[in-house]
């Protein structure tokens, strides 16, 4: 891409219809290449935010623009690949087949799918199981399943939400290095919401640090670790100054740790 | 890597085989044990006098191998054997209910794609497929035979409308339901590749409906076989296990194992046509064990 912003949003707020205000002025700007976390408190709207930034749902106000186009024009030109949490595979299709999915609907042809498909299987490590069906697979390598999908027709930008939360942790770290190496090979911008500071801090070049209720951005801290980073990265003492920093920012923010502690943020 | 559900090919088939056998085996041992059953209540209740609910005689419970008997031996003296007249009964018979089917499967499962897209409709129109089923089948067959009798309709296709009538329920809304059914995030994913609403149908709410579907086919399959045997008999139609069923009732007291033995041919034609839905299921449904019934 060009030097414009992957992501630009200004003035974004979103209010439910319940009448909870789950984001209040967010002004957030992602450049090409950039691997940004978001991080906050449960309900902070992390989540939502992400989704407004895949015009998965809308903004009650304000701008989000997407490869300088509105969100909406970025969706219907496949400007973004989405994780979820969940896998959410296909269970009637197999693996090379789940992968294909948004080929088949971009109308790529059979051979030009198969090639790719046999790309991505390649870089997520899943040779041997291009014809399992989900159900066989162990959820990380589901989740790998549901990557390689999202990189498939090669979006300039990744939209991660909280992927490997649902993962044991040594899955969760190894996946986090395997993360890394596809963001490399693919130059791709990744927007990624998790709720762990450790894995924020590891995987991004920024952390977004959010508060709750309603949704703000508390602050946002530069993680200055060199790349590429290794599983000794997580051994650094500036790693652990950075998690400090960024545990500060959420405290600052209003986040209560003890709480949020409670609720899964470590 | 992580637990992954490999077989050995060798044994997986040698299981299915062993598995099939202990099928059949249950099965045979099920029919005996009906068999044994139905010839103690007899024995038991002519020897105590049971009258209630009925009189437990010959003529209301005849034994079984005299139902099987009936079967070999001929209508009319010199003619073939009843089991010979039924089969040409049951493919009559069967050739409606197959035809009503399919009508059936068809009118159902467009009715479930078009409820599917509107919310609209699902509140406008559902009541009215939902009545249409309070209907009672015997006051509307005549109706239907010679109704579509006087547009040039031949009887036994009537008969297919009348099964198709009652076919299409259980289809229109267990695919409705199916097609409802999968999860936001599943949409959401969708949502996200910019898919439009035909791409939504055919690559994630009809596959994800099929599970649904099979289990409604299944109900229709022996609904449309009863279906078809009732629509025979307002309409006086001959050929069909429904006309041998109106005929050997009225020779009930002088030969009450020719019903009996219509009776297990009728059921004998609704388990060809379960079984065939079923194979078919297996063929195209391949998913998580549990996902199939």
């Amino acid at each position: 891409m060009n030097d414009r912003p992957a992501v630009a949003i200004a003035g974004l707020t979103k209010r439910f219809k319940t009448g909870v205000t789950a984001l209040s002025g967010i002004e957030l700007e992602v450049q090409p290449r950039e691997f940004v976390s978001l991080i906050g408190p449960s309900g902070c709207g992390k989540s939502t935010l992400l989704r407004i930034i895949g015009d998965l749902i809308e903004p009650t106000s304000g701008t989000v623009e997407v490869n300088g186009k509105p969100a909406h024009r970025a969706r219907l030109d496949h400007d973004y690949g989405i994780v979820f949490q969940e896998a959410v595979l296909y269970d009637w299709r197999t693996v090379a087949k789940n992968i294909a999915l948004p080929l088949e609907l971009l109308r790529w042809s059979r051979e030009k799918r198969a090639a790719r498909v046999k790309e991505l299987v390649t870089l997520v490590e899943l040779e041997g199981f291009e014809d399992n069906h989900p159900w066989q697979l162990s959820g990380g390598m589901q989740q790998r399943v549901s990557i390689a999908r999202a990189l498939s027709f090669d979006p300039a930008l990744l939209l991660m939400d909280e992927p490997f939360g649902a993962l044991d942790e040594m899955t969760r770290e190894r996946l986090n290095l395997e993360l890394l190496r596809i963001w490399d090979a693919s130059g791709s911008t990744i927007v990624f919401v998790t709720h762990s500071i450790p894995e924020a801090v590891f995987l991004s070049t920024r952390v977004v640090v959010m508060s709750a209720r309603p949704g703000r951005v508390a602050g946002i801290v530069e993680v200055d670790l060199p790349q590429p980073r290794t599983a000794r990265t997580r051994e650094e003492p500036r790693f652990f100054e950075l998690v400090t920093e960024v545990r500060e920012r959420l405290v600052a923010g209003g986040a209560d740790i003890a709480t949020a502690e409670a609720e899964g943020v470590t | 890597m992580a637990s992954i559900a490999m077989e050995q090919p060798g044994r997986a088939r040698l299981g299915e085989a062993a598995r099939g056998a202990k099928r059949v085996g249950l099965v045979l041992a099920g029919l005996t044990v009906f068999w044994g059953l139905w010839e103690a209540y007899r024995w038991f209740g002519e020897s105590v006098g049971i009258t209630w609910p009925f009189r437990v005689d010959a003529t209301n419970m005849p034994h079984i191998h005299d139902m099987l008997n009936a079967l070999t031996k001929p209508l009319q003296p010199g003619g073939p054997p009843l089991i010979q007249q039924e089969w040409h009964w049951a493919l009559f018979t069967g050739k409606e209910a197959l035809l009503g089917f399919a009508l059936g499967g068809v009118i159902g499962f467009g009715i479930a794609v078009l409820l599917a897209h509107s919310r609209i409709l699902r509140r406008g129109l559902l009541p009215y497929v939902v009545v249409s089923q309070t209907v009672p089948i015997l006051a509307i067959a005549p109706m239907v035979v010679v109704g579509l009798g006087t547009k040039g309709v031949k009887p036994w296709v009537a008969v297919s409308v009348i099964a198709a009538f009652l076919t299409f329920f259980p289809v229109a809304m267990n695919t409705l339901r199916g097609l409802l059914s999968p999860d936001p995030r599943s949409l959401e994913l969708m949502r996200s590749y910019a898919a439009d609403r035909r791409s939504v149908l055919w690559k994630l709410r009809l596959p994800a409906s099929l599970p649904f579907v099979f289990s409604a086919l299944k109900i229709s399959a022996t609904v449309s076989v009863v279906g078809a045997i009732i629509g025979e008999t307002p309409a006086s139609i001959q050929d069909g296990l429904g006309g041998a069923i109106v005929n050997f009732n009225q020779y009930y007291s002088t030969g009450p194992e020719r019903l009996w033995a219509t009776n297990i041919v009728c059921a004998a034609l609704g388990l060809a046509f379960f079984g065939a839905v079923v194979l078919a299921e297996r063929l195209i449904l391949r998913r998580a064990p549990e996902h199939v019934a």
